[in-house]
């Protein structure tokens, strides 16, 4: 296991924001915690990479603490909000970073010219990044989370309030890194992101981890087909093993329904009751 | 070598803008001279010295003291609370004592520049004084203080606004009380014995004994590195506990 969560727990007074969580991540594994607003995604990203301080509980980053300084250097942080120096070129932004982690400056250049490159940033690399768009500056704040060769990644939201475009963008660089040998450690929710890019998710509503297991082996929980039927102002839904099954049963059905094939959001729905933006 | 890094990173953003920097920093001591030295001071004699030579040294210890306060103080209050930038900081393998230094550095520097430059003003408006190691070392520990204070200022206070009020109520008012324009002992004896605690005040004395005779206060010296010790201490423990 390259993460081992045991019993992780943040509380900020009376609200328990994290709660007993318990998790572990493979290597080279594509992970997503998934939850609304609030669930204690960011907050578990921030306890594993000690920019907050846990009230409880353990976590190791390959078998080491997170609190040892020896983690920082396995580790790369893509946080949500945008945190470049915008007083920084793209360059000097990685170039910080590269000193910050006490790399050789003979291989700096060569880093920087190579994750430009990879981003696709290269022919701005010398322009203020307050210059840049969204999903430049994300492309450029992952680059710089893979200055110092980290074997892996936390990603937190890396999609926000990115346009479609980007966000595939993003996607593909996350494959990448991934199939170059990172294990990746993101939240989201976008439910399609999860479905799409990783290998196992875990459901985080507040504070707890309520479902784990790969997209695939959680949307079989709930079935293999969905019926949403729209009555007033509520949206209905009932699960079926099979689509046969959800035909005969929409035969009867008066008003409004469509008939899909299960996902995520609908594990969600039926797990907690609420959508994921609720 | 971490503070070297956060060093760097200070001096790239000073070189880009130097020269906005520079003019910033020409702008008080100027109307400080023209008013002070030229305009109300010109037929005050101070210490049986001309009031020209009396206050250069005060405003060198003000400017040393402002310019490196909020070189430190309000861009870590910002990156801190606004942009965020110091968490590139905290998830890197930088010490807090290598992360402060690389700062207070940073600060010194800025505050070295903006009394070079008021250095530079007092011999063009025809001010005589002393030139010594002894006075760049109270410059630099002047310098060195208030960025460490700047830290803890930035660092444990949560709205900009206040780090406005900061300002107001603690560094402004020893701008104007520390020896900078006038001597603390015209003030009334309670408020002097309170001024004369204060680090701006012995680095105003310091330095005006260099300017006027080369020598050393030994006293005010051993303040100044009390306070420099003590506040850079303080400095790393604050961020030492920064994280939430």
């Amino acid at each position: 296991m390259v993460i081992q969560i045991n019993k992780l727990t943040k509380k900020y007074g009376d609200l328990t924001a994290v709660d007993n969580l318990d998790l572990h991540i493979r290597k080279k594994e594509v992970f997503a915690l998934l939850g609304p607003n609030g669930a204690g995604k960011t907050t578990t990203i921030r306890m594993l990479t000690m920019l907050t301080i846990p009230t409880g509980g353990k976590a190791l980053i390959n078998a080491q603490d997170v609190t040892s300084n020896k983690v920082k250097k396995e580790i790369g942080v893509v946080p949500q909000h945008m945190n470049l120096d915008l007083e920084l070129t793209a360059w000097e932004n990685l170039e910080l970073h590269g000193r910050l982690h006490n790399m050789p400056r003979d291989k700096l250049k060569a880093r920087i010219n190579e994750l430009l490159t990879f981003v696709e940033i290269n022919p701005r690399a010398f322009e203020l990044a307050s210059n840049f768009s969204g999903g430049m500056k994300r492309r450029l704040m992952i680059a710089r989370a893979l200055m110092h060769y980290p074997s892996i990644l936390f990603l937190d939201e890396p999609t926000a309030g990115l346009d479609p475009q980007t966000r595939r963008k993003i996607w593909d660089l996350i494959r990448r890194l991934n199939a170059a040998g990172l294990t990746v450690l993101m939240t989201t929710h976008y439910i399609e992101e999860a479905q799409i890019l990783c290998h196992r998710v875990g459901i985080m509503d507040k504070g707890r981890l309520i479902a784990l297991g790969t997209p695939q082996e959680l949307m079989e929980k709930v079935g293999e087909v969905v019926v949403e039927f729209f009555g007033g102002t509520d949206t209905g839904y009932k699960f079926f093993a099979r689509r046969q099954q959800a035909l005969e049963y929409v035969s009867h059905l008066k008003g409004d329904f469509l008939v899909r094939e299960v996902n995520l959001e609908d594990v969600f729905v039926e797990i907690t009751g609420r959508k994921v933006g609720d | 070598m971490g503070f070297y890094a956060v060093f760097w990173r200070e001096m790239v953003t000073l070189k880009r803008t130097f020269f906005k920097f520079f003019a910033s920093r020409l702008v008080s001591p100027l109307l400080y001279l023209i008013a002070f030295g030229w305009g109300l001071g010109r037929g005050i004699k101070m210490d049986g010295g001309n009031y020209l030579e009396y206050i250069v040294p005060g405003i060198i210890a003000l400017s040393a003291m402002s310019t490196s306060f909020n070189a430190v103080g309000t861009s870590l209050n910002i990156s801190r609370l606004y942009n965020k930038t110091l968490e590139e900081y905290l998830i890197a393998p930088v010490t807090a004592q290598a992360f402060v230094l690389g700062k207070v550095l940073s600060g010194v520097v800025r505050g070295l520049i903006a009394s070079l430059i008021i250095l530079g003003l007092a011999f063009i408006f025809r001010a005589h004084f002393n030139l010594n190691g002894w006075l760049f070392l109270v410059i630099i520990l002047t310098c060195f203080l208030f960025s460490a204070l700047g830290v803890i200022a930035a660092m444990t206070i949560n709205s900009h606004e206040d780090m406005g009020n900061f300002n107001t109520f603690i560094i402004l008012p020893m701008s104007f009380l520390c020896g900078t324009f006038f001597s603390p002992n015209q003030l009334p004896d309670a408020v002097a014995l309170f001024i004369e605690i204060l680090p701006l005040t012995h680095a105003s004395l310091c330095l005006r004994e260099i300017a006027r005779n080369g020598d050393i206060l030994p006293v005010s010296l051993g303040v100044l590195v009390a306070y420099t010790l003590v506040l850079y201490a303080g400095a790393v423990l604050v961020m030492q506990r920064v994280r939430d």
